[in-house]
């Protein structure tokens, strides 16, 4: 344990305490976004945010087993996005502009 | 050696994320949010993920890494282009600033590659 794994591990933590603080801003913007496009694309930077959680968090606790979750959670999170931004483009066509403004 | 590497790697990763999201809530438009979401986001995992090749150095878990920074370098320009696509179609309020909009003109280019069911309702005539 000398003074480059103490570094390493602050390194870490305080990685892991940014990326907590990025997905709570994401988060944010999840629930007060206008549009369901901004809420499609704050949930997609929430999903990328989690994998890169994870990878730091395999690094925080030496486990290697946290890297295909990640990878794994990558590709079903591709896949949400994917059919959100379908649902969304086929809701646009179906109403016209499909704009949910109040006053619209 | 390698373990100063690795912390500044994930240190850089850990930043770039954080500035992503400040940039998702900060950033005036739909369009320019996703600037901010897709691209950082990325570098930022993918930086994580080169620390963590760094981290264990075997063969293993460096072509695992390898591969999921490929992945997310693979999907991010299509989940982007999607979510781009869907957001321009819908008609998104854009930025009071923005001057360059080369479909405001045109009423049908988004259904026309679709199955043509909902009819163009834009009031703007086509010149």
């Amino acid at each position: 344990m000398g003074m480059e794994s103490m570094f390493l591990k602050g390194a870490t933590e305080m990685a892991l305490i940014l990326l907590t603080l990025a997905i709570l801003l994401a988060l944010i913007r999840l629930v007060i976004g206008p549009d369901p496009a901004d809420r499609i694309v704050a949930l997609d930077l929430i999903s990328v945010l989690i994998v890169a959680y994870l990878g730091a968090f395999s690094v925080y606790t030496g486990e290697k087993a946290f890297l295909d979750v990640a990878i794994a959670y990558a590709l079903i999170a591709f896949l949400g996005t994917v059919a959100l931004a379908r649902f969304r483009e086929r809701l646009a066509k179906r109403t016209g502009s499909g704009n949910s403004e109040e006053e619209g | 050696m390698i373990e100063i590497i690795t912390a500044l790697l994930i240190l850089a990763g850990g930043i770039f994320a954080f500035v992503a999201s400040v940039g998702m809530l900060r950033l005036p438009d739909t369009i320019i949010r996703m600037h901010a979401a897709t691209k950082a986001g990325a570098l930022g995992s993918g930086l994580i993920f080169i620390a963590l090749a760094c981290y264990y150095l075997e063969l293993s878990t460096t072509l695992r890494a390898l591969a999921a920074v490929f992945f997310l370098l693979l999907t991010a320009p299509v989940a982007a282009h999607l979510i781009g696509r869907a957001a321009y179609c819908s008609r998104v309020n854009l930025w009071h600033k923005t001057w360059i909009d080369e479909f405001a003109n045109v009423c049908d280019w988004c259904e026309a590659s679709g199955d043509g069911e909902g009819a163009s309702e834009c009031e703007i005539e086509e010149k």
